[in-house]
């Protein structure tokens, strides 16, 4: 469980500072699917890094599960990363010269799986998200829908608590689009995780629960009594 | 995962790798070849030194420097040309004291008793000047030119040990060698120590005042010398039990005698020109240089460093070539690809900044992309130094191949201690000291040494470390979030 509480990110630019978050409050349960919606610039990723453990803020709390990140040393901090959270990213980032097993593997890395172990999982993980027949291929050799599958299985395989993906359709087309969205629902289902997405897709926020919009770094969050 | 990476970083990006390489492989390569050729340089130097000195002989003395030996101690050849001479053959011998210079024997225990000398032994060095030819009355009348003087020899005299004098009338033959007084009782110092005998014997150590003598090959090939052949020197017939190959290629004297048989066809009784001194300690050869200029007064020394200083010729030139603008060179080459290797890692990890971005979001620690970043340095730096050994072997190998020759003289202040002695002037035989300038040629290698080669190692590997640690303080400093930042 997330709480969030009065979270300021200022960016000194020269002379100007940006708020890319200003007082930000929020909580999201075990389990829950946010969507996070906003205009460009709007401090939406920062609010995903903030609630990742990948920078701190300048002002506030961010408590997962008791603990607030950000008071946490770069240690515990990179810890709390390999162990709870998966991130998917809009431009996949798969290392590239790594085959799609590897750069699934090096999510295991930081736990000190053992290599046999850690081939299986990723392969397991590959497979479940239907790329079975891939392990072998450079990102290179994959189209965007692919690769950006490696990336989800990248962060599943270590069965995190929250996932977290900064707009993980932005880069792709129509059909690949709807073909990921599937993948992350069902996984999500699957797993029971804590899922938290960044997207401008305006289809997909309608079908969310709860969607949090981000304005000049403030935070206003609507229940979607629509959907389930 | 560390190896996986690497090794697929190193396959996929090839190019790069290939470039920081090849970088540090020449700068690598040159330091290797200047290193050889220098060595090559100071061996070939060696050999120089060697040739007039022989094995172990650490310094020499000689008689301090005096003004200009008189006039009269110049050669004079006196003939007969009587009236009534038809073909009768006519010959005369000097025998010179080489520079003119001497010690006396005793000179050479007093210098042996100097502390830090090993061992001392005197040596006498001869110039021999033969004239020999007749005079033919009928050409000597008509042409009423025919100098009475065998001496003026010509114009070719000077340059040329031998020439024909064909003056009107007379036809002399001018013979000019060089005879080493050596003492057969201490064979272990001294010129011919530089040499092998390759037919006969050595001299024995009884042999003191013995018609021995033992010729250089060259010599030997030239007048058709062996062993058991006859040398006549100033009308004293020589024996000769031996011959000798200089292991330079250029021999100290054409011929050698026992020093005692050297000083009496010379009139130079107990007498030296040359005394070759041993250190006990190579290290403190220039103490034991001080010590025998103060307590024994007016004598030179001359250690093979002085002597080396004298070296003129391209070898000189080669060799500080080598030295100097090589040094540099290889050290600026070293830098500069020390930097490019680098600034080319640094910017290699600015290209990856998402890549690393995203292994730290991923919870990589620091330290494990760090190492990651200065493990491909490591192995861009190892695969540079074995390219740069290849290419450095390959150098030194072709230099050694060709083996270009180079010139080596040796200036004055050598074995005659008569200062400048530059080459004997146009006429005459070669005024005094004219021996102690000596011109070699010498073959140039570059002996690649073990400790060259670990040196090449050890650049290799600080090149590695100096570009991993550009790279990999690049890396460190890369922020988790960098794996949200929008580059390419
Ligand atoms: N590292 C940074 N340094 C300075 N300013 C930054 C930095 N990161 C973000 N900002 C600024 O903070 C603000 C919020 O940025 P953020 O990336 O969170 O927006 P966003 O909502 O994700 O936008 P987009 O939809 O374009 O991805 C922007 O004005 C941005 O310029
Ligand atoms: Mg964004």
């Amino acid at each position: 469980m997330y709480e969030l509480r009065g979270v300021t990110k200022r960016y000194t630019r020269g002379k100007d500072i940006v708020h890319a978050l200003d007082g930000v409050d929020l909580t999201i349960a075990d389990g829950d699917r946010l969507v996070i919606q906003g205009p460009t610039g709007g401090g939406k990723s920062t609010l995903l890094q903030m609630l990742g453990g990948l920078d701190r803020p300048s002002e506030g709390e961010v408590v997962l599960d008791g603990t607030d990140l950000a008071k946490l040393s770069e240690a515990r901090l990179t810890k709390v990363r390999s162990e709870n959270i998966g991130f998917v990213f809009q431009s996949f980032n798969l290392i590239p010269t790594l085959t799609a097993q590897e750069n699934v593997e090096t999510a295991l890395v930081p736990l000190g799986v053992k290599v046999k172990d850690r081939r299986e999982r990723a392969a397991e993980a590959l497979k479940s998200v239907g790329l079975g027949e891939r392990l072998g291929h450079l990102p290179s050799e994959m189209s965007g829908g692919q690769q950006q599958r490696v990336a989800i299985a990248r962060a599943l395989v270590k069965q995190p608590k929250v996932l977290l993906a900064d707009e993980p359709t932005g880069n792709l087309d129509e059909g690949m689009r709807d073909e990921i969205m599937d993948v992350l629902e069902r996984l999500w289902k699957e797993h029971g995780l804590t899922f938290i997405m960044v997207t401008h897709d305006s289809s997909i926020a309608k079908k969310a629960p709860r969607v949090a919009t981000i304005r000049k770094g403030k935070i206003t969050v609507k229940e979607n009594a629509a959907s389930s | 995962m560390f190896f996986t990476y690497l090794r697929r970083e190193l396959r996929r990006r090839r190019k790069a790798a290939l470039v920081v390489a090849s970088g540090l492989a020449l700068g690598i390569a040159l330091v290797i070849v200047v290193s050889s050729v220098s060595s090559g340089m100071g061996k070939a130097q060696d050999k120089v030194l060697q040739s007039l000195y022989g094995l172990g002989t650490d310094m020499t003395v000689t008689k301090a420097a005096s003004p200009t030996a008189s006039a009269s101690d110049r050669p004079r050849f006196q003939f007969d040309a009587q009236d009534n001479d038809s073909d009768e053959e006519q010959s005369t011998d000097r025998v010179l004291v080489q520079g003119f210079q001497t010690l006396a024997t005793s000179t050479v225990s007093k210098v042996g008793k100097q502390s830090g000398v090993s061992d001392a032994v005197g040596g006498l060095s001869l110039q021999v000047i033969k004239v020999s030819g007749q005079f033919t009355r009928g050409q000597f009348q008509q042409n009423g030119n025919g100098g009475t003087q065998g001496g003026p020899g010509g114009g070719q005299g000077g340059g040329q040990p031998q020439g024909e004098v064909q003056g009107g009338g007379a036809n002399f033959d001018v013979n000019n060698y060089s005879v080493f007084g050596t003492d057969v009782a201490r064979p272990d110092l001294g010129p011919l120590t530089s040499s092998k005998i390759t037919s006969g014997r050595a001299f024995k150590a009884s042999e003191t005042n013995a018609k021995v003598a033992v010729i250089d090959s060259a010599y030997a090939k030239e007048k058709k010398l062996k062993v058991g052949s006859t040398v006549t020197i100033k009308s004293v017939k020589f024996k000769v039990v031996g011959v000798a190959t200089a292991d330079s290629g250029d021999s100290a004297a054409n011929v050698y005698i026992p020093l005692t048989q050297a000083q009496t066809i010379s009139d130079s009784k107990n007498k030296v020109t040359t005394i070759y001194v041993k250190a006990t300690d190579s290290q403190k050869i220039d103490s034991v240089k001080s010590a025998i200029q103060k307590n024994v007064s007016g004598t030179t020394v001359t250690t093979s460093a002085d002597l080396a200083d004298t070296v003129s010729g391209s070898l000189s030139t080669a060799s500080s070539l080598a030295t100097n603008v090589g040094k540099w060179l290889s050290i600026a080459v070293l830098v500069a690809a020390f930097l490019v290797a680098g600034l080319l890692t640094s910017s290699a990890v600015s290209r990856r900044v998402r890549e690393f971005g995203t292994l730290k979001a991923l919870g990589w620690k620091s330290r494990r992309v760090t190492g990651q970043v200065i493990g491909e340095a490591m192995v861009n730096g190892l695969l540079g130094g074995a390219l740069g050994i290849a290419l450095g072997l390959a150098g030194a190998y072709a230099v050694t191949a060709v083996s270009p020759t180079l010139e080596a003289s040796l200036g004055g202040g050598g074995g005659g201690g008569m200062g400048q002695g530059g080459p004997g002037g146009g006429g005459g035989f070669g005024g005094p000291g004219r021996a102690a300038s000596k011109t070699l040629d010498v073959a140039l290698t570059a002996p690649v040494s073990v400790t060259t080669v670990a040196i090449a190692v050890g650049l290799a590997v600080a090149g590695g470390l100096i570009a991993g640690a550009f790279g990999g303080w690049r890396a460190s400093r890369l922020r988790p979030a960098d794996a949200l930042r929008r580059v390419e």
